[in-house]
């Protein structure tokens, strides 16, 4: 074990904390692997209340059915995506004391507001998942509208916070102390409206394509019921619809970045010089000051940026050198960027083909090309929001709060970080492979249940297993106290 | 205002306390239930009564985190910098503890359950034992103003130890009386009878713990110790009695009634130690007044607190009362 520290203290720059490395490692990895569960809590559950409206509406066995089968995964991932979210509200303060210590007075209150989202998010979810039996039909779809709408509050809020460290507002500083804060600028400061909505479609197009890939894959297996395209539908039909409007999000906030965050939107275009004319270089890496092996589209980013070719966008040289990111941060950044706006495109193109087929057929695309794709879809989308917040979080480097706080100033300078790294990647290793198992059992029982095959026409075990139900008479239903 | 937020706070962390402490506790029993057979009676009854809370039970812990740093931001700091060790592990116990949780109530197999199983029940007792030793250090002043305090010492010490225990011991005794009512609600004799042994033991052992941490108080915390039988003294005499009213009434009183009894007792041993070190934050040594955050930042958590009240008191209060009622099941 000596020789990590040692390896630490070679590898940070001099002056920085040994502790600021492993610190950074350990919020990529354990934010990492929480915003993967934040888009079922936040859409899943949308999902969910459209298939039981659909079911109850239109007397639909399989649409309640995948309600009540859905509702059981949100259990499942709503429980993990609490816990890491707890561990990171500890991280705030054992990573990043200097970061509370010093602006948890102005960075902390959106904090306090989710946590009133978070408390009726937990309570209607309970609700919801243990209503089905006694609740009334119509009161149990009831107890399920608050939960997407305190995930659209809680993302608001916790976005709101992460906005902030990009474009601090609404704090009165004296002698480097917050004397005097504004809520309502701290919350919706400069970065807040694009990068709240880009986060919350986000949700949507995550969720969305994940669970159509589960679909696809059980088609792909031959199980072509109307069961399954019920699910496959719901979920692709929503994540392709919020896709365009995802892009135009993503331009906006691209242009937001470049009027207000400069630094980052140089290292997005890995620019090293000032100028107009600048091209759009896709792929490529910073080597000393020149991009090299990108294909360069000619005067693509002013003309993006600023709607002409004259546009003038500053590159690395106008960052004081004290606060230059690196060449290989730099390069993270850059290539990020492309990876979402890549990935995003590829969605996109899915979900035109799906389109042109609806709109020609009234059915799916018949080439078993189209659900291949859509299998991967939610592997795609995923790499799209990680990529998306490594372009945020990585593009602020070396500020934790733009311009105010570097993060080597807000890591903490106590203990062996090395260790309690380690031990959150093996804890999360573990709670990661249990939550798939976990998952991947509840499948097989329920592809049992229906009778191998798949979901079946109404028959056999499918009708027992429908919510609200009749057949089980244990489970009549009561209304509401 | 400081002081109405520092309230807000202590009321959430007795809501923590008896609310979460109740779960904890619950895994201790569970832990402690015996072999797959012989336990199973009362590790169904410990799922049937905590699967549908234990989340939004838990999210009284994020309450306090969020209140603590927006309101005290450097006594927050200075927490963090010296407890990094305990608190650290008791984030890794509650990440054990829900997905351990959550995972068990959806695998049916027993030998994976019992992995789940056995992975919540351990965290049931790292994690109320760190917490209460980070209390007992906050208490006796382990906590510099300033931060970065022995990163050992301030929790590993005869107080310290003595808290954590009374944290554990005091969890095993609310979950134990709450689970015996529950046992009676549901006519089940012998699961009653099985409960309620464990509440007289854990009621002594709790008994034993706070006796113990009073010796270490009036050593480490004079103050705090003269004001525990001083101007809290009303607190303190109200947390032994109603934890001892709810032991004796628990075969007879309705079990609304045992449950007020026990999670009074429980809160009025948070109160009285919240009272015990007004005005002070850390130890005696920084007030909270003097670590307060700015006028305007607490005064936008006291409309946070307003809106809690509005929103989240009902929703909770709806949550119960569908699962007392019984209308809210697994299927
Ligand atoms: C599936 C999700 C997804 C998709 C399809 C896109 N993005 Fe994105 N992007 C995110 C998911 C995301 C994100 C992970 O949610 C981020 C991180 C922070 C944020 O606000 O959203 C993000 C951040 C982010 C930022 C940085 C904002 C900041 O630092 O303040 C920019 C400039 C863009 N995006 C631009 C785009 C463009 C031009 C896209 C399309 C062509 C695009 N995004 C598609
Ligand atoms: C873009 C970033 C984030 C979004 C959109 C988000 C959203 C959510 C959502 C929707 C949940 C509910 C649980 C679930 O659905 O899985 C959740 C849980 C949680 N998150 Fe995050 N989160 C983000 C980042 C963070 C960060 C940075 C923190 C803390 C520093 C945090 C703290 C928490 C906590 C404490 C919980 C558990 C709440 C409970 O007890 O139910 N989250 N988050
Ligand atoms: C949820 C998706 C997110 C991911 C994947 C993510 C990723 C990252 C990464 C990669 C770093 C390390 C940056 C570096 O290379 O030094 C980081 C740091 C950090 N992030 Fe995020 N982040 C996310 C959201 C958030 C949110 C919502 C917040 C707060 C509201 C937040 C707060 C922080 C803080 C405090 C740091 C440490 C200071 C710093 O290095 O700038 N992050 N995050």
């Amino acid at each position: 074990m000596s020789a990590v520290p040692e390896l630490v203290r070679q590898l940070v720059t001099d002056g920085d904390p040994a502790q600021l490395l492993p610190a950074r490692e350990q919020m990529a990895f354990t934010l990492g692997f929480h915003i993967v569960l934040v888009p079922f809590g936040v859409a899943f559950t949308f999902l969910m209340l459209v298939a039981n409206y659909r079911g109850i509406r239109r007397g639909d066995a399989h649409a309640l059915l995948l309600a009540e089968r859905w509702s059981k995964v949100s259990a499942v991932l709503f429980a993990v995506g609490a816990v890491s979210g707890t561990v990171l509200s500890f991280e705030l303060g054992l990573l990043w004391p200097g970061l509370m210590g010093r602006f948890g007075a102005a960075y902390g209150l959106p904090f306090a507001v989710e946590g009133i989202f978070f408390f009726l998010e937990a309570i209607f979810v309970a609700i919801y998942i243990y209503g089905w039996r006694r609740l009334s039909p119509w009161a149990h779809f009831w107890s399920g509208v608050p939960v997407p709408l305190s995930g659209l509050g809680g993302t608001a809020s916790v976005v709101a916070a992460n906005a902030w460290m990009n474009q601090p507002g609404g704090i009165t500083l004296r002698d480097g102390r917050v004397v005097d804060v504004d809520p309502m600028g701290v919350f919706l400061n400069g970065a807040f409206w694009y990068e709240a909505l880009h986060m919350f479609l986000a949700a949507y197009v995550v969720a969305g394509f994940v669970v159509a890939g589960v679909y696809a894959a059980g088609m792909l297996k031959g199980r072509l019921d109307r069961y399954h395209r019920l699910g496959f539908l719901i979920s692709f039909t929503t994540a392709a619809l919020v896709m365009p409007v995802q892009i135009f999000v993503g331009d906006v906030a691209a242009r937001e970045v470049f009027a207000h965050e400069p630094a980052k939107f140089a290292a997005i275009e890995a620019l090293p010089t000032t100028g107009t004319n600048v091209p759009e270089v896709l792929g490529g890496v910073l080597d000393h000051g020149q991009v090299r092996y990108g294909i360069p589209i000619p005067s693509g980013a002013s003309i993006l940026s600023g709607f002409s070719p004259s546009t003038r966008i500053s590159g690395l040289d106008a960052v004081p050198a004290a606060v230059r990111p690196p060449d290989h941060l730099v390069n993270i950044v850059h290539l990020s960027f492309d990876v979402m706006v890549g990935s995003a495109f590829a969605l996109l193109g899915l979900g035109a083909w799906f389109g042109w087929a609806w709109w020609r057929r009234r059915d799916l695309p018949a080439s078993r090309w189209f659900l291949r794709a859509a299998m991967w879809a939610g592997a795609i989308a995923v790499v799209c929001l990680e990529s998306g917040w490594v372009v945020t979080e990585v593009g602020r480097q070396p500020w934790t709060v733009v311009g105010l706080l570097l993060t080597r100033d807000a890591v903490t300078t106590e203990g062996n970080m090395w260790a309690f790294f380690a031990g959150a990647v093996a804890i999360y290793a573990a709670v990661g492979a249990a939550a798939v198992l976990v998952l991947r059992i509840m499948r097989r029982r329920w592809a049992a249940a229906d009778g191998g095959g798949g979901g079946g026409d109404g028959g056999g075990g499918d009708v027992v297993g429908v919510p609200y139900g009749p057949g089980d008479e244990s489970s009549s239903r009561t209304a509401l106290p | 205002m400081s002081t109405v937020v520092a309230g807000g706070l202590l009321l959430g962390v007795l809501a923590y306390a008896v609310f979460g402490g109740a779960d904890f506790g619950a895994g201790f029993w569970d832990l402690t239930a015996g072999g797959a057979d012989r336990g199973r009676a009362a590790r169904a009854r410990i799922d049937h009564s905590l699967a549908p809370v234990w989340e939004a039970n838990h999210t009284w812990l994020i309450y306090c985190l969020v209140v603590f740093w927006s309101a005290f931001p450097a006594a927050f700091a200075a927490v963090m910098t010296t407890m990094y060790l305990p608190l650290g592990l008791a984030a890794f116990g509650i990440v054990l503890r829900g997905s351990g949780f959550a995972f068990r109530k959806a695998v049916l197999r027993t030998s994976q359950q019992r992995l789940g199983g056995a992975a919540f029940a351990a965290s049931s007792v790292i994690t109320p034992f760190f917490f209460g030793a980070v209390g007992g250090g906050i208490a006796s002043g382990r906590v510099p103003a300033g931060g970065h305090g022995d990163p050992v010492h301030s929790w590993l010490n005869p107080m310290s130890v003595l808290t954590g225990g009374l944290a554990v011991a005091v969890c095993a005794y609310l979950a134990a009386v709450l689970l015996a009512a529950d046992a009676r609600r549901e006519g089940d004799g012998p699961l009653e009878a099985w409960f309620r042994r464990r509440a007289w033991l854990a009621a002594w052992f709790s008994g034993a713990m706070a006796l113990g941490g009073l010796v270490g108080a009036r050593a480490d915390a004079p103050r705090l110790f003269g004001r525990l039988f001083g101007e809290a003294l009303p607190l303190t005499a109200l947390s032994v009695l109603s934890g001892g009213a709810a032991l004796l009434l628990v075969r007879r009183a309705s079990p609304r009634v045992v449950r007020y009894l026990a999670g009074g007792a429980v809160g009025a041993l948070v109160l009285a130690w919240g009272s015990g070190q007004y005005p002070y934050l850390l130890g005696d040594h920084t007030t909270i007044e003097s670590a307060a955050a700015p006028q305007s930042s607490l005064a936008t958590l006291t409309a946070v607190f307003g809106l809690a009240v509005l929103l989240v008191v009902p929703s909770l209060a709806l949550l119960y009362v569908l699962q007392q009622r019984a209308h809210l099941e697994d299927t």
